[in-house]
């Protein structure tokens, strides 16, 4: 009441002097905000190409979901590449083709071996001539857990355990 | 439309993407301290073991049967939930994640033919991750869920249900001859937010299946049960009334209650086993942003035990202010504890609640009548969290916890846990070159 009364009061003046008062809008309103510093000096000149530093993840892994870590124990896969200690990178989301390194399941064990599939015949090889194919009789099913796409072998320093 | 996806025998089938020797077996996981059975292979439930069911009485089952049991291994269950629930998310433009082994699907505005995009994505999450799930599909949550249980049950017990309706079952694409068949094959205990009592009280008047339940009046069921059940029948009719859910809402009590390794007599022990309880629930309170106005404590001997002397005792502890202060929460739980503790008893399990929870956002300003010596350690409890999320649980902890992990005299019975395949690098499965 107060307020009105003095507004009143003060329009008057204000008409006195021959000044019309502006009505001010005070509903909220979006203010633009220019976040950050401004630096004096030179500027990064990296600054505009917004790399980012390479992700092994994304390199090597792409289903997450999908994707595991195996240790491989044995010989068998030797001339592979892949040697006893290596750490397996296995996708489970790749359809497993002749010739992939796979991860299959033999009388509930699992075992890392290359996969022939030609002419109608499927059989588990060995990347080690002492190793003998793994043939699957009639009505024996081979189920193929994954597919290794990558390994980690390490060199001297030991992975970090956690 | 809302899909229901679920995972079967969920904690088993996990344990089985890692052991293939599990399967065919008769498999059961066992609850904290290898208590009780809290998930069942479809071999471990034709033994008749129920959910639930005591260690000792299903233990002979080992030698008879070849029974393997195992302790729970939430590390992993947690990890392929996650990956489950990824690829669950991708069926339609909304998802809520419902426990560890369910998720609903809103399948709004997703065109082509519902059923095969399930079965698509049912096989996917096989392949990807080794979890054989069921799904549901229904015009509302509820009918979704029926759905899953029509899809489980077609396939365990063959010639239940149409066989057709195995795996997936969309209710949405039956007719209503053939949706009135598989309601009457349906007992309305199966009915999801229908409990033991209002089945018997159902059952009592007559309304023993799905069909039954599903030909009443809502306006009736409202006057004669409640709004609740009314809600059940209109969405067992096709009327949605519960819609998804973004972000569960804020608990309203946070306990951790755990039973001991072995019986434990003295003070100190029980002090150790209540600093952890009071601490991870505390650090549960401020992940959900809340403050606790009051704290419970209780401890009991084992009612298995009979021969013992027996003692069960709680006490609840007001707080001064309402905190999620770590010191301050553990510092109350020792003073319940210290009251209602008493020497001599074999005591096998104690627990920890925090009640009167509220928005951390809100305070509440009180007079200066007395000094406040109290210091806000807001900080230092985010340190404590960050810690301990970064480097592992337990990282940091109240020195009244005594030492940490295996050490501890009460510290869990978990002797047949398998190793932490995807979230422990030391763990990782061995393959065979």
């Amino acid at each position: 009441m107060i307020r009105l009364l003095c507004t009143v009061y003060m329009n008057s003046i204000l008409a006195d002097l021959g000044i019309t008062p502006v009505k001010l809008d005070n509903s909220p309103k979006w203010v633009m905000l220019i976040h950050g510093l401004v630096q004096a000096g030179f500027p990064s000149p990296a600054e505009d190409t917004c790399a980012k530093r390479i992700d092994l993840n994304a390199v090597l892994i792409s289903h997450p979901t999908a994707t595991y870590l195996l240790r491989v124990r044995g010989d068998s896969m030797i001339e592979a590449g892949i040697a006893d200690g290596d750490v397996l990178i296995v996708d489970r989301a790749v359809k497993a083709k002749h010739g992939h390194i796979v991860v299959a399941e033999v009388d509930g064990e699992f075992t890392v071996k290359r996969l022939f599939n030609r002419a109608g015949r499927i059989k588990l090889q060995a990347a080690n001539p002492t190793f003998p194919d793994i043939l699957f009789k009639d009505g024996q099913e081979l189920k193929i857990w994954g597919v290794v796409i990558h390994t980690i072998k390490s060199f001297g320093a030991k992975p970090c355990l956690h | 439309m809302f899909a229901l996806v679920d995972g079967n025998n969920f904690y088993v089938s996990c344990e089985r993407v890692f052991r293939p020797d599990l399967n065919g077996k008769p498999v059961v996981v066992l609850s904290n301290n290898d208590g009780c059975a809290i998930a069942r292979s479809n071999e471990a439930k034709a033994l008749g073991i129920k959910m639930g069911a005591p260690w000792f009485e299903i233990r002979h089952f080992e030698e008879s049967e070849g029974l393997v049991a195992l302790s729970a291994n939430f590390a992993l269950y947690g990890d392929l939930s996650d990956r489950v629930a990824s690829i669950t998310a991708g069926m339609g433009p909304a998802h809520e994640i419902y426990s560890i082994d369910e998720s609903f699907v809103d399948l709004a505005g997703v065109p082509g033919d519902l059923t095969d995009r399930a079965r698509r994505v049912r096989e996917r999450i096989l392949q990807w991750v080794g979890i054989p799930c069921g799904v549901g599909i229904g015009a509302t949550k509820t009918l979704a869920k029926l759905g899953n249980y029509i899809a489980k049950t077609a396939e365990r017990k063959p010639g239940s249900y149409p066989a057709k309706l195995a795996q997936v079952c969309n209710l949405a694409s039956l007719t209503e001859a053939e949706m009135q068949v598989v309601f009457e094959a349906t007992p309305v205990n199966e009915v999801w937010g229908i409990g033991r009592k209002i089945s018997a009280q159902l059952n009592e008047g007559g309304i023993m299946t799905v069909q039954d339940l599903v030909k009443l009046d809502p306006a009736t069921v409202r006057r004669r049960w409640s709004v609740v059940l009314e809600r059940t029948v209109l969405e067992l009719q096709g009327t949605s009334c519960i819609s998804l859910e973004d972000a569960p809402p804020a608990k309203q009590e946070i306990a951790c209650t755990r039973s001991f390794g072995h019986p434990i007599t003295e003070l100190r022990h029980v002090s150790e086993a209540v600093t952890e309880f009071a601490s991870r629930a505390a650090e549960k309170l401020r992940k959900q942003r809340s403050l606790a106005g009051r704290i419970l404590v209780f401890i009991r001997t084992s009612p298995f035990r009979k021969d013992d002397p027996q003692y069960s005792r709680s006490v609840v502890v007001p707080l001064r202010r309402p905190t999620s202060d770590t010191g301050e929460l553990v510092a109350s739980a020792l003073m319940g504890l210290r009251a209602i503790y008493r020497p001599g008893y074999k005591l096998a399990k104690a627990g920890v609640m925090l009640l009167e929870l509220q928005d951390s956002s809100y305070e509440q300003i009180e007079l200066g009548l007395e000094q406040d010596n109290t210091v806000d350690r807001s900080k230092l409890m985010t340190a404590l969290d960050v810690v301990n999320q970064r480097f592992g649980k337990g990282t940091l902890h109240m020195a009244s916890a005594g030492m940490a992990g295996d050490k501890r005299v009460w510290s869990m019975k978990q002797e047949r846990r398998t190793p932490g395949y995807t979230t422990k690098f030391a763990d990782i499965l061995v393959v065979k070159a």
